[in-house]
């Protein structure tokens, strides 16, 4: 598969970049959730025409009223939210959480899909439990009780955890906190009693819960896929969620270069335009090269895990280092080639500073990322 | 879909049938790399036997047209034939500054009579070229070259310098910048081909820090060229010029394939990796190499289906050339003293050293980093003043 967008593709990024543009602009969503310090830090009137275009239901099956595409197609959607720094649930919800139903029976997904497609709910996925990514390591655990289970832990960074209709969690059902073997993922609904939220703005405006479950009943429905076997389905909502980000990260890294350049064609400093200036010229054509590598490797992760290749996870832990990595040079140029001005609220180039770190941690940073590349390689 | 996997499966089983064993190991040096022409000695038959086979089927040159010695792949079937070889780890059969870059030049700009005579020989592997366009005063800087080209109705007189000439010493052919008109710069290039051993061509080879002497001074003395010699139009030599550094500088990149995509962390650990700085920073490159590598692919992609930027070769070869350079530094740095021997049986001669010595070159040939950042900002990012 030539690495480009087919037809179809190209058609959707052509509709959907027009559309995050216009009505995902920075002034209309980011700035004014912000300003008006938004509870959920998205707005719902967006989600809901994110949802009359199909992109809610994008990942999951026709069979459940989606549009079944890949990977490929989410990232187009995810590459133009990141350019315009749209707040949406559309990676937690329509990316992992869909991907992770997925993987549920008849009844939890004919509980939970439909309004996630119809742009009433969202989702939010609760892995981490720890400041940093270590999914390796899941400690809340969830007790047989009667037919059912009794779900005791804390999560952390569970974004937009707060103003989910439910959560989908990764627990321990059996064994130690570090094995992989006995993970189950739950869908655990938002009013069930005993969870409790630190619901936190985050720098770049997102909301995000420190989760704490005390005690929380479930019911064996709300199982997803195999009990103590979850394990591979968390690696495939992470696998989503991973690649997702890095799609984010590398319209991220486009949208503060495209400022930047423009910037430097317009700023006046000793009788000549800052463009000029061989040594920002410079900068500015590697931070192209590394920006072009970062979106060619996202394409190929994407195209690899759309086609189910082994060499996928290996690739999608290169796409999201390399984005974390082409992105962050972005914003930090950025913002010091805007000089004085890039240290404003007024500008947005600072915007993209902020989004550039949150993005870069949720999913594991190039660090961790760059690890998991020694290791699948095998060192 | 189905066409396609059976092509592949044709030329899984060629490969199988014709690819001998040895040219399936990673090539160790430069003597393992097949140059043809009229004075290559085959390092061994299976080197010979290799290239015979790939020649019969048009497999030197997979997506030249059948008609000039290629097999006439599309680009999804070239794509395949390089996934397929890749997959055995077979070498190359030809390697030549032909195949690379004169030979998409005269695809784009040769007459007929050319490109039959010339990109046969080249598919064939009978005729080594190399490149005159660097001169002592214009390097970076190609477009002020002083060595000219005087009418004398029928042939041009040659006279002047190259300098850096890859191969000269070795090579049957040039490809040579000659000035034709004085009072134009760029519009007073043309771009020539002849024998290295017409009168009046000499060489003399430099001495390289790898020690090796690969290239040369040329010098021309009264040279004789033909006028049908000559590719494009009169005076407008700088367009096949510049054609032919895309290509060139794209093939510097290693974005087309080969060892310079691989990662390196697993083959270094191997002889033990105790250092867990350098793991880290082996691993931050092999993201990197990995990257680039699925940079390489799109571009070939896209590029064969025009929907590249025409200056994107300039951006691939800064990137690949600085990646190869960091990627030596690194090998150096693992093998330790060992990397540092010179001239002994175990390190091959030398190899590491000498290796990672010959890449500093890498973003210096075919048009330096700085100046390839350069074209980055005027062309694609369309900088002012660049
Ligand atoms: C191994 C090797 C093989 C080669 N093979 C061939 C060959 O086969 N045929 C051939 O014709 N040539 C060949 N070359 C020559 C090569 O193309 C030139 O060396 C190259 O173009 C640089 O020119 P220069 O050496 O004169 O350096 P200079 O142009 O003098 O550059 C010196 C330094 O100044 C910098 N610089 C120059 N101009 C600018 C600018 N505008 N902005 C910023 N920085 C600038 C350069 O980047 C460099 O760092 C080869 C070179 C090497 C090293």
């Amino acid at each position: 598969m030539p690495l480009y967008y087919n037809e179809d593709q190209a058609m959707l990024a052509d509709t959907v970049t027009g559309f995050m543009a216009d009505a995902g602009a920075i002034k209309p969503q980011l700035r004014h959730f912000r300003d008006m310090g938004c509870k959920d830090g998205f707005g719902h009137a967006l989600w809901k025409q994110f949802a009359e275009m199909g992109l809610t239901g994008m990942l999951a099956a026709e069979a459940d009223g989606g549009l079944a595409m890949g990977h490929v197609e989410a990232g187009i959607v995810l590459k133009e939210i990141g350019r315009n720094l749209t707040p949406s649930p559309f990676l937690t919800t329509s990316v992992m959480g869909v991907t992770a139903l997925s993987g549920g029976s008849d009844d939890l997904r004919g509980r939970w899909l439909p309004g996630v497609i119809a742009g009433d709910s969202v989702l939010a996925v609760a892995i981490d439990e720890s400041p940093k990514h270590r999914p390796e390591r899941i400690a809340c655990r969830a007790e047989k009780a009667g037919n059912g289970f009794r779900l005791s832990g804390s999560k952390a960074f569970v974004v937009q955890g707060a103003s989910a209709e439910a959560i989908i969690v990764a627990a321990r059902t059996s064994g130690s906190d570090s094995d992989a073997e006995g993970i189950t993922l739950f869908a655990v609904p938002k009013d069930a009693a005993g969870i409790s939220h630190e619901n936190l703005r985050l720098v770049d405006s997102a909301m995000a819960s420190n989760i704490t479950f005390d005690n929380v009943e479930l019911d064996g429905d709300s199982v997803i896929g195999d009990v103590d076997g979850g394990r591979s389905l968390l690696n495939k909502v992470l696998g989503a969620g991973r690649i997702g980000a890095a799609a984010e990260l590398t319209g991220v890294g486009q949208g503060a270069f495209d400022i930047t350049t423009a910037y430097l064609k317009t700023r006046k400093q000793f009788g000549r335009l800052i463009g000029e200036f061989q040594a920002l010229q410079h900068r500015a054509a590697h931070l192209y090269s590394e920006l072009e590598i970062a979106t060619a490797v996202v394409i190929k992760a994407q195209q690899l895990l759309d086609g189910g290749s082994e060499k996928a996870e290996l690739m999608v832990s290169v796409g999201k280092a390399k984005a974390a990595r082409a992105c962050n040079l972005a914003v930090r140029e950025g913002v010091q080639m805007h000089g004085g001005v890039g240290m404003t609220d007024e500008y947005d180039i600072g915007l993209y500073m902020k989004r550039d770190r949150s993005l870069t941690e949720f999913m594991g940073d190039q660090y961790y990322h760059a690890e998991r590349v020694a290791q699948l390689n095998g060192y | 879909m189905s066409d396609l996997d059976g092509f592949r499966q044709e030329i899984r089983e060629w490969l199988e049938a014709n690819c001998p064993a040895e040219m399936r190991e990673p090539a160790r040096d430069e003597a393992d790399v097949c140059w043809g022409g009229r004075n290559f000695t085959f390092k061994n038959p299976a080197q010979k036997a290799w290239l015979e086979a790939c020649v019969a089927k048009g497999y030197t040159v997979p997506d030249w047209p059948e008609a000039y010695g290629g097999a006439g792949m599309s680009p999804a079937q070239a794509k395949i034939w390089r996934e397929e070889c890749a997959r055995i780890g077979a070498r190359p059969p030809l390697s030549s500054f032909g195949i690379w870059m004169l030979g998409p030049a005269l695809l784009k700009f040769g007459t007929e009579e050319q490109k039959v005579h010339y990109l046969g020989e080249i598919a064939r592997g009978e005729i080594r070229w190399c490149q005159g366009y660097s001169e002592p005063g214009s390097g970076s800087d190609l477009v002020s070259l002083q060595t000219f080209g005087e009418d004398k109705g029928d042939h041009w007189v040659v006279n002047g310098q190259k300098i850096w000439t890859s191969y000269a010493d070795k090579a049957d052919w040039i490809f040579c910048l000659v000035r034709t008109d004085k009072a134009n710069t760029y519009q007073g290039i043309s771009f020539l081909l002849f024998d290295m051993t017409t009168p009046g061509v000499t060489t003399k080879p430099i001495k390289l820090i790898s020690g090796n002497s690969p290239f040369c001074e040329t010098f021309f003395d009264d040279v004789k060229v033909p006028k049908h010699q000559i590719v494009g139009a009169l005076n407008r030599g700088w367009d096949v010029a510049k054609y032919l550094l895309g290509h060139e500088r794209e093939m510097i990149s290693g974005a087309g394939g080969g060892d310079r995509l691989n990662a390196i962390g697993a083959v270094v650990a191997r002889n033990g990796l105790d250092d867990p700085i350098l793991r880290a920073e082996l691993a931050m490159f092999d993201v990197d190499a990995l990257a680039f590598s699925a940079m390489g692919e799109k571009f070939l992609d896209e590029a064969k289906v025009g929907k590249a930027h025409p200056a994107q070769p300039n951006m691939l070869k800064y990137a690949g050339t600085e990646l190869n350079k960091r990627r030596h530094e690194l090998l150096m740095s693992a093998g330790g003293a060992t990397a540092l021997e010179w001239d002994s049986e175990r390190t091959n001669g030398g190899t590491p050293a000498r290796s990672w010595l010959r890449t500093k070159a890498n973003s210096i040939e075919g048009g330096t980093s700085e100046v390839m950042l350069n074209v980055v900002a005027k062309r694609i990012l369309d900088l002012p003043g660049a």
